[in-house]
């Protein structure tokens, strides 16, 4: 791992092992990340992201097993393999990695005051503060997420689902982790809740100048948060890149078409949709996965497996025929 | 002035639900007084836009006939469609509206093939006397949304796609021939790369087959792109109703200026940030208008009394007093 990094995931395999076969949901990975930015993980549903980012957060439980490959993460300078037994991934959970779930009740109990479920948090923490000072930290993180000091005194059910996306976006940053994953983490609010929210988290990501990452499938939400983005498509990675330089030019004929069939407002041409659908990654065809789909498919394409490389500064993407090369 | 035919009005539609016991329960209004119309004159898609709670899936369901109002009545074909009771009057409505559901996989059942499901539509609305005819009308209608009868039909749910299982129910809607086919979230669970195809498909039975359809979803972009008017809800009143492109271009509901401003647009980034409200719950409770919170143009006056809807110009309507 060089040292402006502080992850690096090598060869990454993942599958689900069911009776009926492997589901190949993260096949041969590899990326990395860097401190101070917003990186955001786009593709379909049933690309492999979620199931990427739970390897990366050491969140591997059966069917999920992991088979080959390493994730490298820097702890307070020290180089550490996530998945190399000799550290208890555990207690790395919330001090130097949290994690937000798509469904906010995934995190809170629904049966203990809010308050409280911060107090379990910090005897995480490598310093316990006594109870009061818990409470005026707690306070002044919710503040800054625009919600009232009751909160504290509630329950998860007595708040909206805006407000409890807040609390748990307070909770995975209130030790100031190096990393933050987020799942999916406003597709089940409206949009103007999604917009408040999304932008509460640019602005502590600046603050905090940590980095967090974004699973979505919306790229509308790509477009106005993320600085680098990573495009999956059928258990791989089609493309990385910066997300402006993306949606200005993407190299990957996939992540192409898929901008193409985007609407835009105020804008009624006619968008056409990626002819075929997704395959079923319990027998992902040959070669490129993306080839019985991709318009500029050669026979290379449905033989051989292109494989992730820098194709200009700073830029990748597996494929044999990047666009505008 | 000739007023037109309508094909669908709903006049004061009202719905209350009760919440909690007997004692103590308190009430929500989920459709509020909402006055709709539908002329019969050109085929149209009507998009009704509205979060998670503004009501639009039970104005939705009230227009199926599935929910009884609690005040108004819903007009189709200048007849009230509560006061419908003979057996076959009911099922002439159900073969003129006709729904789609948000989960395909919800809609088929799991165990069964495809085809007893397109097979019942067609033999139970009596739109086919016999096997044959039904078996022409379910091929003609999967073709119509561009699939093959040969490669779909005999398969179950689960060995189907989430977009082929959401066209196979297109198709079945299709079969009866309907006047009014009313789409509730089509293609929220449908895959991105394929949503399009889905939306377009919509427009193209608009033209060939003269369906007229009302498009439900929170998503304003694909509501505005296959959308001829558009409804803004906002719990549960309609705040602002117009031609699609004027709503769009020229949002005069503070509201729908808030809901074009924040959707995520790849075209152009947020720019000024927006209030977060701590008040989301109280929202339903107003005795006023309900976005008095959150709007920025707000007065006394919108605090203590909820506007009513203004009619404007160019068939545009909207609820705020600032046009009063």
């Amino acid at each position: 791992m060089s040292k402006d990094q502080i992850l690096n995931v090598q060869g990454l395999i993942a599958y689900y092992k069911l009776r009926k076969g492997d589901v190949r949901a993260v096949d041969d990975v590899n990326l990395f990340l860097w401190p101070n930015e917003i990186v955001g993980i786009a593709g379909e549903s049933g690309c492999g992201k979620t199931t990427l980012i739970k390897v990366l957060y050491g969140l591997v439980e059966p069917p999920l097993s992991m088979l080959s490959g390493q994730v490298l993460i820097d702890v307070n300078g020290e180089e550490i393999h996530l998945y190399k037994n000799t550290y208890e991934v555990k207690q790395l959970w919330w001090k130097h990695f949290s994690y937000i779930p798509q469904s906010s009740m995934g995190v809170l109990n629904p049966v203990i005051k809010i308050e409280d479920q911060f107090g379990e948090i910090f005897m995480r923490g490598d310093k316990n503060p006594p109870k009061k000072e818990i409470r005026k930290i707690v306070e002044k993180s919710l503040d800054a997420l625009g919600l009232p000091s009751e909160v504290l005194r509630s329950y998860p059910h007595q708040l909206s689902g805006g407000m409890r996306q807040r609390v748990v976006i307070s909770m995975a940053t209130i030790l100031n982790p190096r990393i933050v994953y987020a799942d999916e983490p406003t597709t089940a609010l409206d949009v103007v809740v999604q917009r408040g929210i999304l932008q509460i988290m640019s602005k502590l990501q600046r603050d905090l100048g940590n980095t967090f990452v974004i699973v979505t499938h919306d790229m509308g939400v790509q477009h106005q948060i993320t600085d680098r983005m990573v495009v999956m498509y059928a258990g791989k990675i089609s493309e990385i890149g910066g997300t402006d330089d993306i949606f200005k030019k993407p190299l990957h004929p996939y992540t192409a078409l898929l901008i193409e069939s985007l609407p835009r407002l105020g804008d009624k041409s006619e968008r056409k949709s990626i002819k075929g659908s997704p395959p079923n990654l319990l027998n992902p065809p040959k070669g490129c996965r993306f080839h019985p789909r991709c318009p500029y498919a050669t026979s290379e394409c449905a033989e051989k497996n292109p494989s992730l490389l820098e194709i200009k500064n700073r830029r990748y993407a597996s494929c044999f025929h990047p666009l505008g090369q | 002035m000739v007023m037109n035919q309508s094909l669908l009005e709903t006049v004061n539609l009202t719905k209350v639900f009760k919440i909690g016991g007997i004692i103590g329960g308190t009430k929500l209004t989920a459709v509020d007084n909402v006055n709709l119309r539908i002329d019969s004159e050109n085929p149209a898609i009507l998009s009704i836009v509205g979060e998670s709670g503004s009501g639009k899936t039970t104005l939705s369901r009230l227009i199926l006939r599935l929910v009884e109002p609690t005040f108004g009545r819903v007009m189709f074909e200048n007849r009230n469609i509560f006061d419908i009771k003979r057996k076959m009057e009911v099922m002439e409505f159900m073969q003129k509206v006709q729904p789609i559901f948000q989960n395909p996989y919800e809609s088929f059942n799991p165990l069964k093939k495809i085809d007893s499901c397109l097979y019942n539509t067609a033999l139970k609305l009596h739109v086919a006397e016999n096997k044959e005819e039904a078996s022409e009308r379910v091929k003609d209608s999967l073709s119509s949304v561009g699939l093959d009868p040969e490669l779909v039909l005999g398969k179950k749910p689960h060995e189907l796609s989430g977009g082929e299982l959401q066209r196979v129910s297109i198709a079945r809607v299709l079969i009866p021939k309907p006047k009014l086919v009313i789409a509730d979230e089509p293609v929220s669970m449908v895959d991105a790369s394929i949503r399009m195809s889905i939306i377009n498909l919509f427009l193209d039975l608009k033209k060939d087959l003269e369906t007229y359809f009302i498009y439900i979803t929170h998503d304003l972009s694909t509501a505005y792109y296959i959308g001829d008017l558009i409804a803004i809800m906002f719990r549960g009143n309609i705040v602002e109703y117009g031609p699609a492109h004027e709503v769009l271009s020229d949002p005069l509901h503070p509201y729908t200026e808030t809901l074009i401003e924040s959707i995520p647009d790849i075209s152009r980034k947020w720019s000024e940030e927006i209030k977060m409200s701590g008040f989301e719950l109280k929202e339903f409770e107003a005795a006023g208008c309900k976005f008095w919170y959150r709007c920025p143009y707000a007065t006394t006056r919108c605090q203590s009394n909820g506007p009513k809807m203004i009619e404007l110009k160019n068939g545009r309507s909207v609820m705020c007093f600032r046009y009063d």
